[in-house]
């Protein structure tokens, strides 16, 4: 059944993949996140309360969900390669950690530019907030242990326990901030909430969403291709590639 | 004098290595003298065996952590200091002080763990005993768990008999000593165990120290989270027995999966 999928663990087979879903995925994203973005920031009516500054959930939004998503992907390519022995599993979630970080960090701050305005505070120990800053310590605390070790092989297993571990920590860390916070202060904030959204709002949302959700497959796709070559700079089809590549 | 003293102490290691040495040969021994009559003879001496591994690493760690009282004492002086520091830093006044004692107690607790847990795998690796643990045919979960244990004897112990004196300096509520001590008692298990994968994972590197703080406490937060809420809880006289069913579900959970987690970390860094 999973035949299909086994010539993909070759690292060449993988790396040709991988160029040739580039341009898709860069032009699809190209066009979900124009269409979506100047929809939504120019044409999607103000809401009623916040105005004009809620059109940033266009943008934090996705890239809060996606920074989950990310690292939810990265257990997955952990667990593979740890239990089937995959090398290419590793050289992936090596590419994702930093993009995961990343949206992470957008969503941090585009939250923060939010709240300025809604809240009058850029930060305030809210469960969401928090749960997303421990996150970012956790993707931070991945690709430092990337970074530590000189063996990229043994890099990528030790990563990997490290997210496996995360992933099984992600729910209770989440549970417990939501336990903190209620303890502690009233919820002021969720009280704000979605606002259930008209269709006017939802569809530039669902392009928006599409779009970042590409423009991380090309960004992960860039990083995966860059580390397939690192990886096997030695092998002889990356020489005749960088020789094809030079010679053009 | 001084060089006097300086040999003594000298010695004293040598002779802590030698019966370091003794106490790996003998675990070799067990172990050789396990595998003979399993093939010989049907009689199931696993279960046994286990417990007889758990114990020899045990004893053998204690052993060591004897030798080196320092590495016992440092830990829980930071600890004691850390939590002098906040006075100094606030302000003496009692009612501030009993507001924020649990977390501040806490805190300090996780700082300590985090500094006494470089020596739970760092010297067996630097001598090669740990490769030897991992190469003998018990499983590893046992030897890490005795491991893990023989560290939450050394460290945890003495930090939970020295808290109800720091927690008098900071005028903690009296309702809250017993579930100081009961949260204590149950988390810091949970905070060798967590540590546990992190030095595992960073025992290999150079510069393992900041790295692993960086990568266990996060993962610290829901015990710090839940122990510090069941202090508080109790200084108001409700009961506190959910934040305390919480931690002891962490310390069960991290029980049963954190030493799979250091055995395949220890796998990965001993290489």
């Amino acid at each position: 059944m999973w035949k299909w999928l086994h010539p993909y663990a070759n690292p060449e087979v993988s790396y040709h993949f991988t160029n040739k879903l580039l341009p898709w995925l860069s032009v699809l994203s190209a066009i979900f996140l124009s269409i979506g973005l100047v929809w939504a920031l120019l044409f999607a009516p103000a809401d009623y309360q916040q105005g004009h500054s809620f059109r940033i959930f266009y943008i934090h939004v996705p890239a809060a969900s996606l920074s989950m998503g990310i690292y939810f992907a990265m257990a997955v390519a952990a667990f593979s390669s740890l239990v089937w022995q995959l090398k290419l599993a590793d050289a992936s979630a090596a590419a994702m950690a930093p993009v995961g970080a990343s949206f992470t960090a957008i969503a941090l701050i585009t939250g923060a530019a939010w709240g300025k305005p809604m809240w009058g505070t850029w930060w305030i120990w809210d469960a969401r907030l928090t749960s997303e800053l421990i996150l970012l310590f956790l993707y931070l605390g991945v690709i430092a242990l990337h970074n530590a070790f000189e063996d990229k092989n043994l890099a990528g297993k030790a990563a990997g326990i490290l997210t496996l571990v995360g992933v099984i920590n992600i729910p209770i860390i989440k549970y417990s901030v939501d336990w903190w916070n209620t303890l502690h202060q009233g919820s002021t904030v969720s009280k704000l909430g979605k606002p259930s959204m008209s269709l006017d709002m939802l569809w530039p949302f669902i392009f928006c969403f599409i779009g970042f959700s590409l423009l991380v497959g090309v960004i992960i796709c860039l990083r995966f291709r860059n580390e397939i070559l690192a990886r096997n700079s030695i092998r002889p089809w990356v020489r005749e590639l960088v020789k094809n590549n030079s010679s053009q | 004098m001084t060089l006097k003293a300086q040999s003594t102490h000298e010695t004293e290691n040598i002779v802590g290595k030698i019966d370091k040495i003794l106490i790996d040969e003998a675990l070799i021994e067990s172990t050789a003298n396990d595998s003979s009559p399993l093939i010989s003879s049907a009689q199931p001496l696993q279960p046994l065996s286990y417990r007889h591994a758990f114990m020899l690493v045990l004893k053998r760690d204690l052993t060591i952590a004897m030798r080196h009282k320092d590495d016992m004492i440092n830990p829980l002086l930071f600890f004691v200091i850390v939590v002098t520091l906040f006075p100094l830093g606030i302000g003496p006044e009692a009612q501030t002080l009993s507001r924020i004692a649990p977390g501040i107690i806490w805190v300090a607790a996780l700082l300590a763990t985090l500094l006494s847990l470089d020596r739970l795998f760092k010297s067996d690796h630097h001598d090669g005993s740990l490769e030897q643990m991992l190469l003998s045919p018990h499983p590893i979960f046992i030897l890490v768990l005795a491991k893990i244990f023989a560290h939450w004897l050394i460290t945890g112990l003495p930090l939970i008999l020295i808290a109800p004196l720091l927690a008098v300096l900071l005028h903690l509520d009296e309702n809250s000593y017993t579930a100081l001590l009961l949260t204590l008692l149950l988390g810091t298990p949970v905070l060798s165990l967590l540590g546990a994968v992190g030095v595992a994972l960073t025992v290999g590197i150079k510069k393992g120290g900041v790295l692993l703080s960086l990568l266990v406490l996060p993962l610290y937060i829901p015990v710090l989270i839940f122990a510090t809420s069941a202090i508080d809880t109790a200084a108001l006289g409700l009961p506190y027995s959910g934040q305390l069913a919480i931690i002891a579900a962490l310390f069960f959970g991290s029980l049963t999966l954190a030493p799979f987690a250091v055995g395949a970390a220890l796998k990965v860094s001993t290489n």
